[in-house]
């Protein structure tokens, strides 16, 4: 079984949010990149385990992405994986990154395409149904649990106000989250072992993205906090009743 | 021309998110001068004339056993078909777990660009233009669909509802979908919970109540408000509570009327979840917490002398004895 692993870089969870250009640009310098911590702790580590149980016997990665993308696809590599495969292109769009992934898989045959549930700076959360799509193939959203059973995958996924377990054909794509591996720290055999792994750079297709976006905004300040005395938390109650009117 | 809005349900009644989205669906045909028209897959047992109130024309039905189970191959082949015939240029979901399984499918399907997390009504002054959340609530979005069909997602609790007169017009539709490749082999749903996204209060609990034990401070105070429980990512972690209650930049994002913290200490990656909350309310010893910085109201104390106080006083708001 071959698994593509989706592996997106975000800012890191302290990064400060800054925009420039007239709010039309993340101001980038001084940002440190992570791997999005969906792609890295669930998708990326459940695929490593999937291959160390002998289920999985080839895992690539991707990213769409210029060469800054290169350390944190490394470091990807470093937990696990064979190789990884970069589309040098600019992410544009949901649609536009998709399209090139489903390029990648056409040509990889993967039985399996693993992503993380959504990225922390765009929250789209549409990579995986868009490249089901463009595929022809199951997606199941959201997944806390993954297992074969002969040839099929029986996944446990969140629904509204629960659990559902699935069986699938393969192939299929997945959108992984909390539940279903741990996250690892890879080790210094990981470290030296992902320098000499294969990355290969392949140039995008021709896609016109569907959106784009016009300009960022940040949320107004708060007014600054009401202090009630921890001797009065009755006057707190009072406060939300009266005042903010939310009880 | 029609918005088409995706009426999602939840063991036969249409979802408070999904009537949100309809609401918001009206407003948006209002903008763009056309009507606003729901579509409900699978059997209801609400009536579905009555969405009228919410401002739609029309409500589109099919009743086919499938449905029933939301299968997002099927789903957007239907909602697709349905688009195409009613000549849908906006399509609206909750972006809810639903509504993500369905749409990003459908704007391949339909090559429709897609906004999902969407906050505030579109901009149509000058194209059209949408704002969302990114950075896990750090920042807004405005993004531009390039489109001549739209798909938009909107967040729960961020546009309310209005209740008017109309009455909508029921029409059936057929369809003859292909079978299921996903198979559902078993649904364990919670049921009496308020769903957390959905919450219009929520009381949530950190590393500050010490352990399990203490969960009737969080736990208490919910059940008087009618409110969902969350919790910080190391209570998950610790399994003090469960996964899915865990909010913040890698969990859920929500925005209810109401925040209660209870011990957190409010990290940047919590806050990120939490921030677009209406009111926060911060329950914490320490007066260097960063969360104060983020709330509106707030006690520096001792969540176990403070707490069970709080739970007191609204016992006597709500003449609970
Ligand atoms: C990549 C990454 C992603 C993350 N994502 C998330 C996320 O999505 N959600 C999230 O919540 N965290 C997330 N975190 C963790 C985050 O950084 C904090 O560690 C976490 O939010 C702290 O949880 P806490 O406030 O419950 O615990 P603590 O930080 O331990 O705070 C406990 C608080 O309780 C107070 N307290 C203690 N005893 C009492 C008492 N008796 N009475 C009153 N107050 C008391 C203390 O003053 C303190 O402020 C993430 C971290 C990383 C690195």
């Amino acid at each position: 079984m071959k698994i593509l692993v989706c592996i997106s870089k975000t800012p890191d969870t302290t990064a400060k949010i800054a925009f420039t250009a007239n709010n039309t640009k993340f101001v980038a310098e001084g940002v440190q990149w992570i791997i999005n911590p969906y792609d890295e702790w669930y998708a990326l580590v459940r695929a490593i385990e999937l291959k160390e149980a002998g289920t999985a016997t080839i895992i690539h990665l991707v990213t769409v992405g210029l060469p800054d993308c290169d350390p944190v696809i490394r470091k990807a590599l470093a937990l696990g994986g064979d190789e990884a495969i970069r589309v040098n292109a600019e992410s544009h769009d949901s649609y536009y990154i998709a399209s090139q992934i489903a390029e990648v898989a056409k040509q990889g045959g993967y039985d399996l395409i693993f992503t993380g549930k959504e990225t922390i700076d765009y929250n789209g959360s549409s990579i995986g149904g868009m490249l089901a799509e463009l595929l022809d193939i199951p997606y199941v959203s959201l997944a806390i649990k993954f297992n074969m059973e002969g040839n099929d995958a029986i996944v446990v996924r969140e629904i509204e106000g629960g659990e559902e377990t699935d069986k699938v054909p393969l192939p299929l794509v997945v959108s992984c989250q909390k539940g279903m591996a741990e996250q690892r720290i890879p080790n210094m055999k990981g470290i030296m072992g992902a320098r000499s792994k294969p990355l290969k750079v392949v140039e995008p297709i021709d896609v016109t993205p569907l959106t784009s976006i016009a300009s960022f905004d940040l949320p107004p300040a708060k007014a600054g906090v009401k202090l009630v005395s921890a001797d009065q938390p009755e006057e707190l109650v009072r406060l939300l009743h009266e005042e903010a009117k939310v009880i | 021309m029609s918005v088409l809005i995706f009426l999602d349900q939840a063991d036969g009644q249409i979802r408070k998110s999904s009537l949100e989205a309809a609401c918001y669906g009206a407003k948006v045909a209002e903008q763009l001068g056309v009507n606003a028209e729901g579509i409900v897959l699978g059997t209801v047992t609400d009536d579905l004339a009555s969405l009228g109130k919410y401002g739609l024309r029309r409500v589109h039905s099919a009743t086919t056993e499938v449905f029933n189970q939301l299968d997002g191959q099927l789903f957007t082949k239907a909602i697709a078909d349905l688009a195409t015939a009613s000549g849908a240029t906006v399509i609206v979901f909750s972006n809810n777990l639903s509504g993500k399984a369905v749409a990003s499918r459908l704007s391949v399907r339909l090559k429709a660009g897609l906004v999902s997390g969407a906050v505030a009504l579109p901009d149509t002054s000058n194209g059209f233009i949408v704002k969302k959340t990114v950075f896990s609530g750090k920042a807004f979005a405005n993004v531009a669909i390039n489109t001549e069909i739209k798909i938009i997602l909107l967040n729960p609790n961020s546009y309310s509802i209005t209740i008017g007169e109309g009455v909508a017009e029921v029409a059936t539709f057929q369809t003859a979908p292909a079978p299921a490749k996903v198979q559902v082999i078993d649904v364990n749903k919670v049921v009496g919970e308020v769903p957390l996204t959905e919450a219009e209060i929520v009381v949530s609990g950190g590393r500050g109540l010490k352990g399990p034990e203490n969960w009737a401070l969080v736990t208490d105070l919910a059940k008087l408000l009618g409110a969902a429980t969350a919790c910080s990512r190391p209570v998950a972690d610790i399994e003090w509570r469960p996964h899915h209650e865990h909010v913040g930049q890698t969990g859920i994002t929500i925005a209810p009327n109401l925040y209660f913290a209870i011990g957190i200490s409010g990290a940047i990656q919590h806050l990120a979840g939490v921030n677009r909350s209406k009111t926060i309310v911060v329950i914490n010893k320490d007066p260097e917490a960063p969360f104060f910085k983020a709330a509106d109201y707030g006690i520096v104390g001792d969540v176990f002398e403070v707490m069970p106080k709080i739970i007191d006083a609204v016992k006597k708001l709500k003449g609970v004895s």
